[in-house]
C-alpha cells in the first residue's frame, strides 16, 4: 500500500496535475488566437505588471483594504498553503531520493506552526463562506468540499507529524489527500494558481494598454 | 418562444478563451460586491452582488444552453437592465480582474438576440436603424438648431459660426441627439467656445449622433452601424480627429468598443476620437482660452466622474485641470476618479423614462450622499445622462446644487477677445 500510493499513485498525480495544465493552457492559448484579439491588441508589459503586483502584494489594491481580516487571512493561507509542502524537510528528502533534487527546508518547528496556520485560516475562509450573505448566496457545494480538500492534507499532515492518532491510517491519509489536491488543480477552481497570472494581466491590458486607466 | 438556434450560435460566438476562464475560476469570495453601488445603495443585498449577477445570467446561459425558457430571460431582464449600469467598478474590486460587465454586456446582447430588451431602448435602436441618430431626426433639423443657435449667439458674441459638413477640419464635433431636442444651447455654447479658439471644427450632417444606445440595447449589429457612421463620416471628410461632446458612453463606444464592433484588426478606431474634457484642458493649457480672474467661481464645486471617462476612459485628471482653472474652492467626492461611483444613471437606464426614476433614484443614494458629504453647491457632469440623474437626485434628496457642464461654466468664466465682442455690426453677418 505504502509503495503504491508513494510511488506509481504520485506520478501518477503529479503527470495529471503538470498535463492537465499544460493541456488546459494550450487550449486557452489557441482559443484565444481566434477569440480574444483584444488580448494581445493592447498586450502592455507595464500596465499587465502593475495590474498583477497591486493583487500579489498585502493591501496594495484598493478592494483589500475594505476587508481588512479577509486579505489577511487569504495572504496567509495562500503563502503556508504554497510553502510548506514545498519546504517541508520530508518532503525535501523524498524529492532527493526520486529526483536527486532538493529545495531549501524549513525547520520542522516553523512547518509545524504553518500547517496549523494553514488549517486556521482555511477554516476562516469556510466559516467567512457560510457566515457573509454575499459570499453564502454565491456559494455551492463543492465550494465548501474544495475548502476541505484544500486542508485535509495539512490537518493529516499535522496529526502524522506529532503521531497523534493511528500513525498508518493518518499518513497514508495524507498522502492520497495531497494526491486529490494535485489532479483537482487542473479540473477545478483551483487552477485560479496559474490562470489568475492569465486574468490579471489580461484585465491590466485591457484597462491599461486599451484605455490608459488602472484596474486596481 | 426561444430561439435555440440562435441562442445557441451566440453562445458559441462569445465563448473565447476570457469568458472561459472568468466563468471558471471565480472562487465565490464575494469582494466585488464592495464595488457595487446597487448593492451598497439597497443595504447589502446578496442578489445585487455583481457574482451573483453574473451567475444568474451569463453563467447560467453556458450552463443551460437549450432549456432556457421565457421565463428565464424575464429574470435576466430584470438584473441586466435594472441592476446594474455596466460602470465596471466591480472589476477593480475582483482579486482575479475578471471583467464582469463585459459578461453583463454579453448577457444583454443574448437576450436582445431573443427579443427581450427595454421597450424604449429598442426604439432608440429603431430610431438609429432608420436616421442614424437615436432621436430619429432628419438632417434638416439639426442644420436649422445649428443656424438658430448662430443667430442666439449674436446678442453677446460676434463671428460665431456652425460649419456645417467642412471638409479638412481638424475636428468633426459628433453631439448627442438630445442636444439637439433639448438642450439646443449646448450647440450654442460649443460654436461659441469652438470660434473664441479660432478653432478648424465642423459638425457633420450625417453620422452626428456620438451615443449609441443600440450598443444598451444589446443589438449589436446596430450598434457597430451606429459607430461605423461616425468613423465613414470623418474618413469622408478628412478630417484629423473625431470630437465627442460632454457624453460618457459615447467616448466608451467610439473610443474603445467601436474598434471591435466595426472589425478594426488592430481595435483602433480608424479616426482618433477624443474627449471634450481632453479639448478643455488642452485650450486652456495653451492659452487659447483664458480664465477672467474676476469671474473665477467661489461657491464650493465637486466633479462627477463619469465612469465611462474616467473609470472606463482613463481620463481623469483633465477634469480636475480644468476645474484648477475654472474654481477656487474645488471638494472631490469620496472616493474619486477611478473609483468614483456610478450615479445612478449609466448602461441606458437614462433614457428609458420616468418609469424608471424610482428605481434610479434608489440606486442613486450612494451619489447623493457623496455630493452630500462634500458640501458642494455646484457638481460638475461631463456626461448627459450623469447630468440628468444627478439634477434629479438633487430634488430628490434635497441636495441643495446646481448641475453644470464644463461648456456652461466656461462661458460664464473666460475672457472674450474684444474683436469676438459684438458692437454696432453685431447683427451684420460677416
Amino acid at each position: 500500500m505504502y509503495d503504491l500510493i508513494t510511488g506509481p499513485l504520485l506520478w501518477f498525480s503529479f503527470i495529471v496535475c503538470i498535463g492537465g495544465v499544460i493541456i488546459r493552457l494550450v487550449y486557452l492559448f489557441s482559443l484565444s488566437r481566434v477569440k480574444d484579439r483584444v488580448l494581445y491588441n493592447h498586450a502592455d508589459a507595464g500596465w499587465g505588471l502593475r495590474s498583477l503586483f497591486h493583487w500579489l502584494i498585502p493591501f496594495a489594491g484598493s478592494a483589500m483594504r475594505m476587508q481588512p481580516v479577509f486579505t489577511f487571512m487569504g495572504f496567509v493561507f495562500h503563502l503556508s498553503l504554497l510553502s510548506v509542502p514545498l519546504f517541508l524537510s520530508a518532503h525535501n528528502i523524498l524529492w532527493d531520493e526520486n529526483f536527486g533534487i532538493s529545495l531549501w527546508s524549513m525547520p520542522d518547528r516553523l512547518a509545524d506552526i504553518l500547517s496549523a496556520v494553514t488549517i486556521i485560516s482555511g477554516l476562516f475562509l469556510f466559516l467567512r463562506r457560510l457566515s457573509r450573505p454575499e459570499v453564502r448566496i454565491l456559494s455551492e457545494v463543492r465550494d465548501y468540499i474544495l475548502i476541505i480538500i484544500t486542508i485535509l492534507p495539512f490537518i493529516t499532515g499535522f496529526l502524522a507529524y506529532r503521531q497523534w492518532g493511528p500513525y498508518e491510517t493518518i499518513f497514508i491519509m495524507h498522502v492520497l489527500s495531497g494526491e486529490m489536491l494535485l489532479i483537482l488543480i487542473p479540473f477545478s477552481k483551483l487552477s485560479h494558481m496559474i490562470l489568475f497570472f492569465f486574468t490579471r494581466l489580461f484585465i491590466g491590458f485591457e484597462m491599461g494598454g486599451r484605455r490608459g486607466a488602472r484596474s486596481w | 418562444m426561444v430561439d435555440t438556434v440562435e441562442l445557441n450560435k451566440l453562445l458559441d460566438e462569445y465563448d473565447s478563451a476570457r469568458i472561459k476562464t472568468w466563468l471558471n475560476i471565480c472562487s465565490r469570495c464575494g469582494l466585488c460586491a464592495e464595488g457595487c453601488f446597487y448593492f451598497l445603495s439597497h443595504n447589502r443585498d446578496p442578489k445585487l452582488s455583481p457574482a451573483y449577477k453574473v451567475k444568474k445570467t451569463l453563467g447560467e446561459m453556458y450552463r443551460k444552453r437549450v432549456k432556457a425558457d421565457d421565463r428565464f430571460f424575464k429574470e435576466c431582464y430584470e438584473i441586466l437592465w435594472f441592476q446594474c449600469t455596466l460602470c465596471k467598478r466591480c472589476s477593480l474590486y475582483c482579486p482575479f480582474g475578471i471583467d464582469i460587465a463585459s459578461m453583463m454586456s454579453i448577457a444583454r446582447n443574448i437576450c436582445m438576440s431573443q427579443g427581450v430588451s427595454p421597450e424604449r431602448l429598442i426604439e432608440f435602436t429603431e430610431n438609429s436603424r432608420k436616421s442614424g441618430n437615436h432621436m430619429g431626426l432628419p438632417s434638416e433639423e439639426l442644420i436649422e438648431v445649428c443656424e438658430w443657435m448662430v443667430e442666439e449667439t449674436e446678442d453677446e458674441y460676434r463671428g460665431v459660426t456652425i460649419p456645417i459638413d467642412k471638409q479638412g477640419a481638424k475636428y468633426m464635433y459628433t453631439i448627442n441627439p438630445r442636444e439637439v431636442v433639448f438642450y439646443p444651447q449646448d450647440i450654442g455654447n460649443a460654436a461659441v467656445i469652438f470660434s473664441i479658439a479660432e478653432e478648424n471644427w465642423t459638425i457633420p450632417s450625417f453620422g452626428w449622433d456620438c451615443t449609441n444606445l443600440p450598443m444598451f440595447a444589446g443589438d449589436r449589429a446596430m450598434a457597430a452601424k451606429s459607430v461605423d457612421n461616425v468613423y465613414k463620416k470623418a474618413q469622408e471628410l478628412d478630417a484629423e480627429k473625431i470630437l465627442i461632446t460632454e457624453c460618457g458612453h459615447a467616448y466608451r463606444s467610439l473610443a474603445f468598443e467601436g474598434p471591435y464592433m466595426t472589425g478594426q484588426s488592430d481595435g483602433k478606431p480608424p479616426v482618433d476620437v477624443i474627449h471634450y474634457v481632453q479639448l478643455i484642458d488642452e485650450y486652456l493649457k495653451e492659452g487659447r482660452l483664458k480664465i477672467d480672474p474676476e469671474k473665477i467661481i467661489k461657491e464650493p464645486i465637486t466633479y462627477q466622474d463619469p465612469c465611462n471617462v474616467s473609470r472606463n476612459g482613463g481620463l481623469w485628471e483633465e477634469a480636475r485641470n480644468i476645474i484648477n482653472y475654472l474654481a477656487e474652492d474645488f471638494r472631490d467626492m469620496t472616493p474619486n476618479r477611478d473609483h468614483n461611483h456610478c450615479c445612478g444613471g449609466g448602461g441606458g437606464i437614462m433614457p428609458m423614462g420616468p418609469d424608471f426614476k424610482p428605481g434610479r433614484m434608489k440606486a442613486g443614494r450612494i451619489k447623493a450622499e457623496q455630493i452630500r458629504e462634500t458640501g458642494a453647491k455646484i457638481v460638475i457632469a461631463p456626461c448627459h445622462n450623469c447630468f440628468d440623474q444627478i439634477q434629479d437626485l438633487g430634488e430628490k434628496y434635497e441636495l441643495d446644487i446646481k448641475v453644470f457642464s464644463f461648456k456652461e461654466l466656461l462661458l460664464e468664466t473666460m475672457i472674450i477677445p474684444e474683436k469676438f465682442k459684438p458692437d454696432g455690426k453685431a447683427n451684420e453677418k460677416d
